[in-house]
């Protein structure tokens, strides 16, 4: 069974922390990881940067400048995991963009996932028909979950669909908006877990975007399995470099 | 074969909609309605009345004598300098406005590059009455003053891009970022054909009215409406996909292509796309695009802001691939010194990003009696501050 899998069976809510691998400096990637996963976060998010993240809000786009500025590329990256499986247990995921991936030649890249003991991608402007017609079977072939995301906006036809096309769990993105740019949720939008939970989708959903502390991670899982903290994440990492790690983990969940 | 986008915004291998699911509705609103609107009779004729009674439609066909006598064949310049906001960029926001009130949006955001996209959004919407903001380089913003003047004056709020290479790549993802928080009330005026289907196959149709003129043009002037090449500058492409889109699929005429190779194709300054881009996927679509082994996009250089874009249309892409279209580069140098050129041969002062366009009789040779119609996409009054640091005017 895929770890994404196994971990969703466990009881307890799942806190997922996003991270721009290179940064804050080149060689943290691993060790972040590995603090992360010590501080007890269920699940990672590895970011590949890239220099034109269009859903990003300026905290992460910041770091992924910065981490291609200091030499940061996919094949790096792969050569920085190599061997993370011997060390860290909870699902990995790598959230990109499409074009480095394309550029790195998508079996390729899939593969090099695979070798790693990555579980999952989450590539957001990948939309789901292109992904069904040309990739679905290179991500089946080596393991790979590819990971969609909803929004308030999206209907409920297309949400049945992405349901039935996803087999580990649906990345609902909070408000209409770009990582980092809200804080605390509105009536409307906790509305909008309502709705979703109620559609008794067979994936469960992990809630992203505008999450940043231990209040709203517990409003966003409320009706959701769990929440993943980005920009808030990479703010800590601007300001402790990557010290304290356990401190911010603690910060949203406390043990 | 044809040279137009099919069903699902594919130009060959060019083209789709590669967009996070947070612009989905947006662009699925869009792309299911835009050819029923623009079919309405409502609209047609309202499109056409603006663009005659408010752009200047027709825009001539000059007969450029003496510059023709300089190259020895037979060169025709579509006047879109002459039309409303001073180039081409009107005909698609006029357009594009006027399908932003049929979807019921009450707030409309740009991207510019020159800024003539920019003043064209920001005319259209003091026309209508509608809330506009215009994102902008902040080197755009230096080099491009007057434009920003006439943006604000226009009631526009134009507002920076400070990301990236601070040019017209990252103004586009800012205005994209725009639109991802603002899904409901907001229209995105796309400036050329570049982005998610179905803006490419949307703004070629809204500039398709400058090769339907040059067709009836032509045949008053040389009875004939089929010219032997049409030849234009190509940043993202839209006075290009304006020119080209009733020859498209006509192999007797030539289609000819001029990028901007700013300090010369190999000199890491440059923003010659077909010569250096490979296949990849910018502001959502698949295109040839400017960059690195790695996929990261390459901050493109020109001296022209407007052809300063790392990619080109996926309509453009396909032309070249295939073979259609005949790809031409051109210095900042050549273009400067044709832009002199064509003032003092013409009395017509153009648009640097056009320039490039007018730059290409020193290399490439034509028949005496080959009839050649160039696209003079705009003009010069922006650019004077350039015209003027580079001659020392």
């Amino acid at each position: 069974m895929n770890r994404i899998n196994k971990k969703l069976q466990e009881e307890q809510k799942m806190l997922s922390i996003y991270f721009t691998a290179g940064y804050p400096e080149p060689e943290d990637t691993v060790p972040i990881i590995k603090d992360l996963e010590k501080n007890g976060v269920d699940f990672i998010e590895i970011g590949l940067p890239f220099s034109d993240p269009l859903a990003d809000g300026p905290t992460i786009q910041e770091s992924s400048t910065k981490a291609l500025k200091s030499g940061m590329t996919t094949n790096k990256l792969f050569e920085q995991l190599k061997g993370i499986r011997n060390s860290v247990e909870i699902p990995l995921v790598i959230m990109g963009y499409f074009n480095p991936i394309l550029q790195y030649g998508v079996e390729k890249f899939c593969k090099k996932c695979a070798e790693t003991g990555i579980d999952g991608l989450i590539i957001p402007d990948l939309p789901v028909d292109v992904y069904n017609e040309e990739y679905k079977t290179i991500f089946e072939e080596n393991g790979l979950q590819n990971i969609f995301l909803i929004t308030p906006q999206t209907s409920e036809e297309r949400i049945r669909f992405i349901d039935s096309v996803s087999n580990g769990f649906i990345y609902m993105v909070s408000t209409a908006s770009v990582t980092g740019s809200t804080s605390g949720f509105s009536e409307e939008t906790r509305d909008y877990f309502k709705r979703i939970s109620a559609m008794k989708l067979q994936n469960p959903q992990i809630v992203g975007f505008g999450i940043s502390d231990e209040e709203i991670f517990n409003q966003a899982t409320e009706y959701a399995k769990g929440a993943i903290i980005g920009s808030a994440f990479i703010k800590h990492l601007n300001a402790n470099g990557k010290k304290n790690i356990g401190d911010f983990v603690k910060s949203i969940r406390p043990v | 074969m044809s040279y137009q986008a099919n069903e699902k915004g594919y130009y060959g291998d060019f083209g789709g909609a590669f967009i996070p699911e947070m612009l989905y509705p947006n662009v699925e609103e869009l792309r299911s309605q835009y050819l029923e609107i623009m079919k309405e009779e409502s609209f047609q004729k309202e499109f056409k009345d603006l663009l005659r009674d408010y752009v200047g439609r027709p825009t001539p066909l000059y007969y450029a004598k003496r510059f023709s006598e300089k190259y020895n064949t037979k060169i025709y310049l579509k006047r879109e300098d002459l039309c409303h906001t001073g180039a081409h960029k009107v005909n698609n926001t006029v357009g594009q406005i006027l399908m932003a009130k049929r979807l019921g949006k009450d707030r409309i955001i740009a991207e510019t590059g020159a800024g003539q996209h920019g003043v064209a959004t920001a005319t259209v919407c003091a026309l209508m009455g509608i809330e506009c903001i215009v994102y902008m380089g902040e080197i755009d913003i230096e080099r491009q003053a007057p434009n920003v003047a006439r943006m604000k004056m226009l009631g526009a709020k134009v507002v920076p891009a400070k990301s990236g290479s601070r040019t017209l790549k990252d103004a586009t993802n800012e205005a994209i970022r725009d639109w991802i928080n603002n899904p409901l009330d907001t229209h995105y005026i796309i400036g050329s054909v570049v982005g998610p289907h179905p803006y490419p196959d949307m703004v070629a149709r809204f500039q398709a009215v400058i090769s339907e003129e040059i067709k009836v043009q032509l045949k008053e002037k040389e009875n004939r409406e089929n010219p032997d090449y049409v030849v234009a500058c190509v940043g993202g492409g839209s006075n290009a996909a304006g020119i080209y889109y009733h020859y498209l699929d006509n192999p007797e005429v030539g289609i000819i292509a001029v990028e901007a190779a700013g300090k010369g194709i190999q000199s890491g300054e440059s923003a010659a796309t077909s010569a250096l881009g490979k296949e990849g996927i910018i502001h959502g679509s698949k295109t040839l695009l400017m960059q690195t082994d790695d996929g990261q996009i390459t901050e493109p250089y020109s001296i022209s802001a407007g052809l300063d874009y790392p990619g080109v249309g996926p309509m453009h892409a396909n032309l070249f691939r295939s073979g259609r279209g005949e790809f031409i580069s051109i210095t900042d140098k050549a273009a400067m010194d044709a832009g002199q050129e064509l003032a003092k041969l013409e009395g017509i002062i153009p648009a640097i990003e056009t320039s490039h366009a007018l730059a290409i009789f020193e290399d490439r040779k034509f028949k005496k009696d080959d009839v050649i119609v160039i696209n003079l996409s705009g003009r010069g009054d922006k650019d004077l501050s350039t015209y003027i640091d580079y001659f020392g005017l």
